[in-house]
């Protein structure tokens, strides 16, 4: 429903049309637009209200007690963990989906045989939810040592790569690196399909320009190609930034409930419907919509404003 | 560009089979029977619930016909036990029709969600399930939510068939609040025979007896000889360690606030609890209570501390008792009964509260729990069972309920509310990363202090 919105302005070159039925595009969109205005905004209203409110079991309870949650919030150690993960989360997701997503548009630019058949394959994990992910990779990363390997540990031992074998997800302080590799798997085609366009949207006069003034290939691609896919790379940082941030299903399948992989959503999930904490849940809502917003909003702002220029 | 539409085309069809899998699965998990799926997916809405019910029973009755029970037994033994129990039912009271409005997913989780926000918008369900305890008591009492059931023990003569140390341990300032149909246990220690006559080791029974076993089986190359699961697995070995360490007074006094949890037998208990971490598998994060019991039996561990639903899990995969498993009370704990119980509530307002009331007379009653038991895999909470329909295992875990001393568990909701046990499972999460003692014991103080 909210990208209805965006969409009916990003055609830009049916203006005209767009003012005689201005009144009904907008009498169309009204039911969405209410919608919005209750399901989205309304309960972020409500969820800040509850997050500075004193609400322990299951009714509610609209004591105000400032910013106690938050303040409570700051001393926590578990959420101290959950930030610590997010960000080791957020840098190996971002830098894995980044890095594999530009070398494989790179390669498929170069035009590879059956180029679409490729294409589909890379983007075809997105199409799997997080939860699936989760439960195959939490089998492929299995920790067990000695005689129990298993999963991708066991095949390192059968081709002879034993030094490869690890704990994964159960290694002390970075096993929240390896819950980030099922997601960098599932991610990093989408990222390969924003360079994909982005490097087809580069004018072919442009690279034999650069060619021609005696540029090797590496230096095509630091000097020319790269700084023209600047707003692709930010764009796609946006849209896994937001996912890194937000991550809840790929944990609760891959770890379960475990303090050591907690990550600021599920702390919010299990503090609320396990501990009926309903103000320190909305706290960490709070948190988590304001550090989104701190990614998206400049993001968007900047783009409008470039639509209207 | 021709040759991306068939993939195009196969992802969306991929994406509608997934789309469609996910519905059906759903609506199976949440329909345990006729007419519960409009109730559960539409919380807030009394008059879905009364119209869904009397367009079933086509003979036409009025609202007292009928009894909603929410639960979230829909799979395995649990949903099997519900069944027979709800056979019972029919045949006692024919004309009430029994809505189950049963919640997968979760472990309960998912159900107590869908109950809370039930609640939340004044639309209860005439009956449902809790664990028996403070989990019930320090949410639904405390919420006003549910009504004493001291009438019905009364009336049905249940205080004489049930263990006077069962009855505090359900009750807030002398109400009882919960029926309890089952009976498992918390305080098992789980072993591999032939792994402990190898190493000659016998089976513990108190705590240095424990570690001395332990330290033997490490010296004869048993890197793990314990066996551990995920994150609740370990705040349940905690507990029984913890009742171990500081008996069942110590035990009962923590949750009635005798006990300061800054003392130092909490102190004590807290550093035996420690030190048998050191004796824990480390990939213990990746496993599930079932990954842990089949280490036992492997051989690759020797014991595992579990509730006695792991015999379940044994005997599924065909392993037999005395031969591929023995079982003691966990070590110190010897003549205490760590219990733990699904029950059944009386919600405040019930729509239907007399037809709940005989639903609950049913869950309480002999033909009632011999009928859920034996199927579930656990005892009856009345000790005049009928002893032939249960198995080896149990038939010791019913004579140990008769003369054990009752105390509870706290992973499984008996002994602190839900605000409590998540607090402490968080402190208990925190120890298995930093193993520091002190920092654990005022993690626990706190605990208290926020939702004791």
């Amino acid at each position: 429903m909210t990208a209805e919105a965006p969409e009916t302005k990003s055609v830009s070159g049916r203006r005209e049309i767009f003012r005689m039925e201005h009144w009904w595009g907008v009498v169309w969109v009204l039911p969405s637009i209410l919608a919005v205005m209750l399901f989205v905004y309304g309960f972020i209203g409500w969820t800040a209200r509850v997050s500075v409110s004193a609400w322990k079991g299951l009714l509610p309870d609209y004591t105000f007690v400032g910013a106690d949650n938050f303040t409570a919030l700051a001393s926590d150690p578990r959420f101290h963990i959950d930030i610590k993960n997010t960000a080791i989360f957020t840098v190996v997701f971002i830098l894995g989906c980044l890095a594999i997503g530009l070398g494989l548009a790179i390669l498929l630019d170069k035009g590879v045989r059956a180029e679409g058949f490729y294409r589909s394959l890379f983007l075809f994990p997105m199409a799997i939810s997080f939860i699936v992910t989760g439960v195959v990779w939490r089998w492929l990363m299995n920790p067990a040592q000695g005689d129990r390997l298993s999963g991708l540990n066991l095949l390192f031992d059968a081709v002879g790569l034993d030094f490869l074998i690890n704990k994964w997800y159960a290694t002390p302080t970075w096993g929240i690196a390896a819950v980030a590799l099922p997601a960098v798997w599932q991610m990093s085609g989408y990222t390969m399909a924003l360079y994909l366009a982005g490097l087809r949207a580069v004018p072919e006069s442009l690279r034999e320009a650069a060619r021609v003034d005696g540029a090797s290939e590496l230096q095509l691609y630091r000097r020319v190609i790269m700084p023209l896919l600047w707003p692709v790379t930010l764009s796609a940082v946006i849209i896994l930034g937001h996912i890194s941030l937000k991550i809840f299903d790929l944990i609760i399948a891959l770890a379960g409930k475990q303090v050591a992989l907690d990550v600021p959503a599920t702390y919010m999930w299990t503090t609320t419907f396990d501990g009926f904490f309903f103000g320190r849940g909305a706290a960490i809502g709070m948190v988590l919509l304001v550090s989104v917003a701190v990614l998206v909003v400049p993001y968007l702002w900047f783009t409008l404003r470039q639509d209207r220029a | 560009m021709k040759t991306k539409k068939p993939f195009q085309f196969l992802v969306l069809i991929v994406a509608l089979v997934m789309t469609l899998a996910a519905c059906g699965s759903s609506t199976t998990d949440t329909t345990a029977a006729s007419g519960s799926s409009d109730t559960t997916a539409a919380p807030g809405s009394t008059d879905t619930t009364a119209d869904s019910g009397s367009t079933d029973t086509t003979s036409g009755g009025d609202m007292a016909s009928q009894v909603e029970v929410f639960s979230w037994w829909t799979g395995g033994g649990e949903a099997a036990g519900l069944d027979e129990m709800i056979k019972v039912f029919a045949a006692e009271d024919p004309d009430i029709e029994f809505i189950n409005s049963a919640v997968a997913g979760g472990a309960g989780t998912n159900a107590r969600a869908v109950l809370a926000s039930r609640l939340q918008a004044n639309d209860p369900p005439d009956s449902w399930q809790g664990h028996a305890g403070q989990e019930l008591i320090g949410t639904y009492v405390a919420a006003d939510q549910i009504e004493p059931l001291n009438f019905l023990y009364d009336e049905e003569g249940w205080l004489d068939v049930m263990p006077e140390t069962l009855i505090p341990l359900i009750s807030k300032d002398g109400n009882i609040y919960s029926v309890p149909v089952n009976i498992h246990r918390a305080n098992v220690l789980w072993a591999n025979p032939t792994v402990l006559a190898d190493a000659g080791v016998e089976m513990p029974t108190t705590l240095a007896e424990f570690f001395t076993a332990l330290d033997a089986l490490q010296a004869s190359g048993m890197e793990a000889p314990l066996a551990m699961g995920e994150q609740w697995t370990s705040m349940h070995l905690f507990e029984t360690i913890m009742l171990a360490s500081m008996g069942p007074d110590g035990w009962d006094g923590l949750w009635d606030g005798s006990v300061a949890w800054d003392s130092a037998e909490v102190t004590q208990g807290l550093e035996d609890f420690a030190k048998i971490l050191d004796y824990t598998n480390a990939d213990s994060s990746a496993l599930a209570w079932q990954d842990a019991g089949q280490l036992v039996l492997d051989g690759t561990a020797a014991f595992n501390v579990m509730g006695d639903w792991q015999e379940g899990f044994f005997r599924e995969v065909g392993a037999v008792p005395g031969t591929d498993y023995v079982w003691a009370a966990t070590p110190g704990t010897e003549g205490n009964f760590q219990f733990l119980s699904d029950s059944f509530v009386l919600a405040k307002n019930a729509p239907n509260r007399d037809a709940a009331i005989a639903w609950l007379t049913v869950a309480g009653s002999n033909a009632g729990q011999d009928a859920f038991n034996p199927v579930k895999g656990s005892i009856p909470a009345r000790s005049d069972a009928d002893r032939s329909l249960y198995g080896e295992y149990l038939l010791s875990a019913m004579d140990d309920w008769a003369s054990h001393r009752v105390v509870g568990s706290l992973t499984h909701g008996v002994v602190a509310n839900d605000s409590w046990k998540s607090e402490i499972d968080t402190a208990v999460g925190l120890f298995l990363l930093d193993r520091d003692v002190a920092s654990f014991q005022s993690a626990l103080v706190a605990a208290q202090a926020a939702s004791g």
